[in-house]
């Protein structure tokens, strides 16, 4: 442990925004001003700008790591950087513009505790502005940035900025999930309140990106209530030599919510059978409690037929527990969704046939609003769904937990991964009293 | 008392468990490519951390390209027995003999020919999976790289088509034929590798430590001196990896940043004997560690070719 000094924080953000909104020059900004690119890389960008660029460099080519990218000037999926200051250490994801690409963006977001959407100050909001902060909204991203981009091609408009300010406004309250939304004028390519703030925005009070980023405060984005524990692994040594070893049994997973204490009682779902936790092992040596997001390996009282896909639960705070399910769905394969398909679901450490019974309606991406009872819900667009699994999952309303709340839809053949799918919040719990009668 | 918050490591460490337990979870047949080097040595820790008290359930598996440093694979052998893994070896030169890989004329670096004898291990013990221990920070190609990386029945890796990877949610599915390579350290920083080495005490080959060594200059960087040819008979493996009279030669105080083979391995000037001196060297290096590789310096787009070829 580096002791006397702060425990250092990661922050994971991404960039998004329409094609060309700037956010691979931000980002190579970012790195350029925070010096956090090496010598070797600053060559590579001056070679090639003396092939391709007439001279000027690119920053935009830092994160643009494919071939086809270079050549197409565009981003085609997420590039993952990395840098850090005295302050944070910063994992970035650069996502893709396109709509096109709009799964690689879902990608990138999807671990974020922060999203930076880029809008072009000339074009202002446009639909991709629209998509990019309401998939931000949907994948429950805490914290939200508005970097209103190419200021300097509006003379440093003020009124430019609040037009656009304006603009996000007025739909926000639509979306009403953010805990933190700042605007902030920049010019990515020249620099202004990236990093150093700009001289040309005496109007701006706000910090620059990067103070932003340094300072904003990222409470626990893990759930620390209820106890969750999706058994991903058993651990049987099944060592005849050693005689601690012999009859170990452990179950091997990430604490996926909550608190777990040595001489806790707890329910293992979806059988109903009950045991306390008698040891909880790591490597490093046994604990006496363990959290979210830590991999433990946990020893029970009872020896019972636990295997993966099962979920050990604490006694209060119960989840869901249903094969019908209502949830929002991420659509991302260039065949629409129709009701009646059946997909594998991968929903924690459990893997399940599924079939889509209804579509029960989609979002209209210029409205916010929901359209009942749609047809189909094509590539990148969202909308609400049934869904009914072969066995019951063991769940919590994605807003309450990312990581029960979550699963992926895959498409059996091709084994294409074709939707992210966020459940609602359970109707009805688990009744202690089912766990009764299995004793 | 517990703060319920997990430090950056922390939270690397407990993200690389869990992609190892999906590994063994979700694979039947999976390797762990275990060089020797740092980033491998970081795998071994993690699955020791995901595993045990349980053998870790894979074998190791290494290509060895015949211009290993020595130093790395006396060590490879050693950790192997020490946590009593299997080890898998297979060899650029048993490739030539079997066929599948052929010496390319005027080209001393067995680089690019580690990737049929990797391809060729694959489908001869049928693994379904590879544990690597690249990073996205080292390379612009890596940086596009998900966690679980899919290839298809030829090994190859389609960049611009990659499986959407949300949350912790890894689809795991394959079809026969194809596999799937596993980056548990994706997110690791070189820092980051080097903090953790020092938080878990983890030994590491003596040649990451200053020590001193006879260096040619070439393209731009000091290569080692390979080692003497005793003359039985063979062909001098490093033909053409030796100085030439032309090529400035000394004897310097070196030690490697990351290691290839001593064919594309540059040493770089260094004093720093402790894991703390090297932490203090990369907080203040200028270049990137891929800096000192010549197999990445061929074009702006080499990690890239090599990548979709099927390397690591
Ligand atoms: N004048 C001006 N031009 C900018 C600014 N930021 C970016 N640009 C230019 O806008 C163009 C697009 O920038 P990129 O960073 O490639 O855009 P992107 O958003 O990453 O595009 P995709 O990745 O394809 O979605 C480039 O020519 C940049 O030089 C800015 O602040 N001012």
């Amino acid at each position: 442990m580096p002791h006397s000094q702060h425990p250092i924080e990661i922050l994971r953000f991404n960039t998004c925004g329409s094609v060309d909104d700037g956010k691979s020059t931000l980002i190579g900004r970012l790195l350029y001003d925070s010096k956090s690119i090496m010598e070797d890389q600053m060559e590579a960008l001056e070679r090639s700008a003396d092939i391709t660029g007439g001279g000027q460099i690119n920053l935009a080519n830092l994160t643009d790591g494919l071939r086809a990218e270079r050549e197409q000037g565009i981003t085609i999926d997420v590039a993952y950087r990395y840098f850090a200051t005295p302050r944070r250490k910063f994992i970035v994801a650069d996502t893709p513009g396109h709509v096109q690409y709009t799964r690689n963006m879902v990608t990138g977001a999807s671990t974020a505790n922060l999203s930076v959407v880029l809008v072009d100050a000339r074009q202002g909001v446009i639909e991709q502005t629209r998509r990019h902060t309401f998939i931000a909204a949907m994948l429950g991203i805490p914290h939200l940035v508005i970097a209103v981009n190419k200021m300097d091609l509006v003379d440093w408009s003020e009124d430019r900025f609040w037009e656009i300010r304006d603009a996000i406004e007025a739909f926000l309250p639509k979306l009403d999930v953010f805990k933190d939304v700042k605007f902030i004028p920049i010019s990515a390519l020249n620099g202004d309140n990236v990093v150093d703030p700009s001289k040309h925005t005496p109007w701006f009070e706000g910090p620059t990106l990067l103070r932003h980023l340094e300072t904003v405060h990222i409470a626990s984005d893990w759930n620390l209530s209820a106890f969750r524990f999706p058994v991903q692994w058993v651990n049987r040594p099944n060592d005849p030599t050693n005689h601690d070893l012999h009859d170990f049994r452990g179950l091997s997973g990430q604490i996926a919510g909550g608190i777990v204490k040595v001489g806790q009682k707890i329910f293992v779902l979806p059988s109903g059978l009950k045991s306390t936790v008698k040891q909880i092992w790591t490597y490093d040596g046994p604990v006496q409690e363990a959290f979210c997001p830590q991999s433990v390996t946990l020893v029970l009282e009872h020896d019972l037929d636990i295997s993966r896909g099962d979920m050990i639960v604490g006694i209060e705070n119960l989840p869901g527990m249903t094969a019908d399910l209502y949830a929002r769905v991420g659509w991302m394969n260039p065949r629409a969704l129709v009701a009646g398909k059946k997909f594998l679901l991968k929903h924690g450490t459990q893997t399940v046939q599924a079939i889509v019974n209804s579509l029960e309606s989609k979002v209209n991406i210029h409205t916010f609003d929901s359209e009942p009872l749609p047809t189909e819900i094509a590539m990148n667009e969202i909308g609400e769904i049934r869904v009914r699994t072969a066995k019951p999952l063991v769940f919590d309303g994605y807003g309450t937990n990312r990581l029960t709340g979550s699963f992926i839809l895959i498409e059996q053949g091709t084994n294409a991964t074709v939707a992210a799918g966020m459940l609602l919040p359970p109707s009805e719990l688990v009744k202690p009293e089912y766990t009764d009668f299995a004793i | 008392m517990s703060s319920y918050h997990l430090d950056h490591l922390q939270f690397l460490e407990t993200e690389a468990i869990h992609i190892m337990r999906e590994v063994a979870a979700e694979f039947e047949r999976r390797a762990l490519l275990f060089s020797g080097g740092k980033d491998s040595i970081c795998l071994l820790r993690l699955a020791e951390k995901a595993f045990r008290p349980s053998d870790i359930p894979m074998p190791f598996l290494n290509v060895e390209t015949g211009h290993e440093f020595p130093e790395l694979i006396e060590f490879r052998d050693r950790r192997a027995k020490q946590l009593g893994a299997k080890l898998i070896v297979r060899t650029v030169e048993e490739a030539f003999k079997k066929g599948i890989a052929h010496p390319t004329p005027g080209q001393i670096s067995r680089n690019q020919l580690q990737i049929p004898v990797l391809l060729g291990a694959i489908e001869e013990f049928r693994f379904d999976c590879c544990i690597g221990g690249a990073r996205r920070d080292e390379e612009k190609a890596r940086a596009k790289e998900r966690f679980f990386s899919f290839r298809d029945s030829f090994g190859q890796w389609d960049p611009k088509n990659q499986r959407p990877e949300i949350w912790n949610l890894y689809n795991a599915r394959l079809n026969p034929g194809e596999n799937m390579r596993v980056f548990p350290l994706s997110n690791w920083t070189e820092m980051d590798v080097w903090e953790y080495i020092k938080r878990e005490k983890l030994e590491v080959p003596n040649i990451y430590f200053s020590h001193e060594r006879e260096c040619f200059r070439r393209g731009g960087q000091w290569l080692p001196v390979p080692p003497a040819h005793n003359d039985n008979g063979k062909p001098d493996p490093y033909d053409g990896a030796r100085p030439k009279p032309t090529e400035k030669f000394s004897k310097l105080i070196v030690r490697v940043r990351t290691i290839a083979d001593m064919i594309s391995t540059g040493m770089i000037e260094s004093r720093a004997d402790s894991v703390d001196d090297i932490i203090a060297e990369i907080a203040a290096a200028r270049v990137t560690e891929r800096g000192t590789r010549a197999d990445d310096k061929a074009s702006e787009a080499a990690m890239e070719d090599r990548k979709k070829a099927g390397y690591f």
